[in-house]
């Protein structure tokens, strides 16, 4: 009795932290795209990436949730040599899905792969701190040092995107440490991943990982066919939706629908401010002055943009940093209130003034403009719209043109033949390391005013000395210091209008336990290895 | 089908005189957005709802159908004329000239149509008004599209100028321009008068998609394009029929432009 007593109550606990999750079963769900490559180092698309974060072992994990660096393969880290140098200690006793050992040889195996510039990895750039060989040192026990270089900062949370390859293995890539392999591919059709036998990580009690046996990820571009197909359950989620696909789930099953909060991409408008652009040098003065940018910014209902646009499922962005990057966002700022009062009064101190409801500038030139978004995108679209008529609310005349996104980038990049430019910036990286390329003023992604040789601007040159300055450093605290101040210059002088940011939304069938949908990619399948099918559907499966 | 003539005569009518008296019938501007009240269903004060950013989707229907069925005709006229001009030219001068335009003709019906739109519409400045957006987009589909007509009408006019009563007009003196233009044209206006007709639904067609891609006529102007373009997602348009009006009365005017040709008005 005693005994079956404490089994009931084991249970009970273990079950309650869902523990005791049902093994087995088929998780399916949709890919938007063909993974362009199965080699985790070549992964730069979606759907290579989510093959690369189901399929591949990595030294260390951000998790998603905590936003926290945790060991994987590697039980321990330290970065020293002023942030040149990474040293990791390795599991032992692990193998790749084909039963092949793993060891340093493997890790040192996938940096030089990586840095190899005849292979042009995407994930190797992030590491391309200066020119120079990067070495890697096996060690005894288990160890391995990679220096590089020149310092990197934010070294340790890079590796998250190293999926380890194994040097000996026959089946190259296929060989994997993650909790799933490759099992099959049907071009263009489907993949189905397998669960790797050898996959190290176990669950408290002390069963293998991950519960589910394999995935079936369905190649579909069609939203509404995928919408379609959750709703009868032949797909266990979506991991990314848009606000009116979400209100849809919503209606049908509120259960369904999982609205993570602000995620890390942001919707954005700047002025052109290049000196040579083709337009004229009134206008020029306009998108110049630190008024009229922050009038304009004034004048803009961004709570209006959530609720309408987004269906309240965006929030005011406030700065270059979404909130939901808990430890880099700057906490002192808000977002930029709407308050057209004080916008004319910072307009009338460049020399506008407001005449029968048009605004004119000093040489009485009426103040109209156009902005350029991609054509296609109806969230930008309607944001525009909106826009519009906030800005004519202090007597702006603006004109929206969609353009294809060729004919934008072109005219963004090279020809420099446009006034403003609503676009949305894709966030995945928490470190504003990332962001360098944008920040920086010889930058070719400084989107205002691109590739300068000397900041055109002293707030732009305080920028790039504030950039260098947390990127040279490895206490995160001093970083932070300098990344705030950051922050605080672009919420001044606003090159970039930032708009909103747009909610995490998904969708995940009752079917799939432990799911947590967060707001870092991938928002559903972040713990794959700790999801499971109920009992019913991993039976039918 | 002489009923089906009248009718269809009589609803395109009804639907212009709408449209032209938008001003009066409109209960709001087609750009005011009532922003507490976006995705209306339809109540008194709007007819047909609201759409996403809150505007009148009665006045955006009534200023749109206006937009496209002014400008459609407008634009197919265009073409017409320019058919007329090429291909007329052509059958009646003959010889290596015909083979140089029809050459030309057939390159431009090779030309990726859609392409050509988008990459014209990249090239346009961009300072301009929403009004003077569709001006430019209906004036470039009338630029672009008298190929297909002029090769007709091409074929038509070396019929006609090898015909009996043109020999009798040359043999009394008559030639050059005069002929072109006293004889000639007035038996071509059946075939340029069924190929103006074929053409407004073809454009009104155009601009939709167009529209569809994001590429029609800029905001806040409504047009048929700019109105379909709600209908992109259908299992969220399912629950709100009424969003099908503007739909239903594109289907309505389309077919009804066909049928106002008679039988044999229409081009073999």
């Amino acid at each position: 009795m005693k005994k079956f007593l404490a089994f009931s109550i084991l249970s009970i606990a273990l079950g309650s932290n869902g523990l005791l999750a049902q093994t087995g079963g088929e998780l399916h769900f949709c890919l938007r795209s063909e993974p362009k490559t199965l080699n985790p180092l070549m992964a730069a698309d979606d759907a290579s990436e989510t093959i690369r974060y189901l399929t591949g072992g990595v030294l260390v994990r951000v998790n998603r949730l905590t936003q926290d660096l945790e060991p994987e393969l590697a039980t321990s880290w330290k970065v020293t040599n002023g942030g040149k140098t990474i040293t990791f200690q390795l599991r032992d006793g692990l193998r790749f899905s084909d039963g092949t050992p793993f060891s340093a040889d493997d890790v040192a195996y996938t940096m030089q792969q990586l840095m190899d510039p005849a292979l042009h990895s995407p994930t190797g750039d992030a590491f391309r701190s200066s020119d120079g060989k990067v070495e890697t040192q096996v060690l005894p026990k288990d160890r391995i040092r990679i220096t590089f270089p020149a310092p990197i900062a934010g070294l340790d949370r890079l590796f998250d995107q190293v999926a380890i390859m194994s040097a000996k293995s026959p089946q190259k890539e296929i060989a994997v440490l993650g909790p799933y392999y490759v099992g099959e591919n049907k071009a263009g059709s489907y993949l189905i991943l397998k669960r790797n036998p050898n996959y190290w990580e176990k669950d408290p009690a002390g069963r293998p990982l991950p519960y589910i046996e394999s995935v079936r990820l369905d190649i579909q571009q069609n939203r509404d066919i995928e919408m379609l197909r959750l709703t009868r359950g032949e797909i266990h989620f979506i991991n990314s939706l848009d606000a009116e696909y979400f209100d849809k789930v919503v209606a049908q099953d509120p259960s369904m629908a999982h609205d993570a909060g602000a995620s890390l991409d942001s919707e954005e408008m700047w002025f052109n401010q290049v000196a040579s652009a083709p337009l004229p040098s009134y206008k020029k003065a306009w998108f110049t002055s630190t008024n009229f940018r922050r009038a304009i910014s004034e004048s803009i209902n961004r709570e209006d943009i959530a609720r309408i646009v987004f269906r309240g499922h965006a929030r005011p962005a406030v700065g270059p940093v979404s909130p939901a990057n808990k430890f880099w966002f700057n906490a002192k700022l808000q977002a930029h209130p709407f308050d057209q009062k004080s916008a004319l009064q910072m307009l009338a101190q460049d020399g506008f003034r407001l005449q029968d409801n048009v605004l004119r500038d000093h040489d009485g030139h009426a103040v109209e403009f156009s902005v350029i978004t991609n054509s296609g995108n109806k969230y930008r679209e309607r944001m525009a719209t909106m826009i519009q008529q906030d800005l004519s609310g202090i007597g702006i005349k603006l004109n929206v043109v969609t353009l294809d996104f060729p004919s934008l980038i072109e005219r963004i990049t090279q020809t420099f033949d446009y006034e403003a430019c609503l676009l949305g910036l894709v966030n995945d990286e928490l470190d504003p390391n990332a962001q360098m390329t944008v920040w920086l003023s010889s930058a070719d992604s400084h989107q205002w005013n691109p590739s300068q040789k000397t900041p055109a601007t002293t707030w732009e040159a305080e920028i790039d000395k504030l950039m260098r300055a947390q990127a040279s450093t490895l206490d995160p605290k001093k970083r932070k210091e300098d990344f705030d101040k950051v922050q605080e210059i672009a919420w001044q002088q606003e090159p970039f209008i930032y708009l909103v940011n747009k909610n995490a939304l998904s969708a995940v069938s009752p079917a799939v336990h432990n799911a947590h949908p967060v707001v870092l990619r991938p928002q559903v399948y972040w713990n794959i290895d700790q999801l499971s099918l109920t009992s019913e559907v991993a039976r039918n499966r | 089908m002489k009923w089906a003539r009248a009718a269809a005569i009589v609803f395109l009518l009804a639907v212009s005189a709408m449209c032209l008296l938008a001003n009066v019938i409109a209960p709001a501007s087609y750009a005011h957005q009532f922003r507490d009240d976006p995705n209306a269903s339809p109540s008194r004060q709007h007819l047909l709802g609201t759409d996403d950013l809150g505007r009148d989707r009665f006045a955006r229907l009534l200023y749109g159908t206006r937009v496209s069925l002014l400008l459609a005709p407008a634009a197919a006229l265009l073409t017409s004329l320019l058919a007329a001009f090429i291909g007329g030219t052509a059958g009646f001068v003959g010889g290596w000239v015909e083979r140089c335009v029809m050459a030309g003709t057939d390159l431009f019906l090779s030309l990726p149509w859609l392409f050509l739109l988008i990459t014209v519409r990249a090239l346009l400045p961009l300072n301009v008004s929403p009004m003077v957006s569709v001006l430019i987009t209906f004036a470039m589909l009338g630029c672009l599209g008298w190929a297909g007509a002029a090769r007709i009408i091409c074929a038509d006019a070396r019929a006609l100028a090898q015909s009996d009563f043109i020999l009798r007009a040359r043999a009394s003196g008559s030639d050059g321009f005069r002929l072109l233009w006293r004889h000639l044209m007035p038996n071509l206006k059946p075939v340029l008068y069924a190929q103006f007709w074929i053409s407004v639904p073809v454009f009104i067609l155009t601009e939709a998609n167009l529209g569809i891609l994001g590429l029609g006529v800029a905001e806040p102007l409504p047009s048929w394009g700019s109105l379909l373009r709600e209908l992109e997602s259908f299992s969220t348009t399912s629950a709100q029929v009424w969003q099908l009006v503007p739909l239903i009365l594109f289907i309505f005017v389309v077919s009804s432009f066909h049928l106002v040709l008679t039988k044999e008005e229409l081009p073999v």
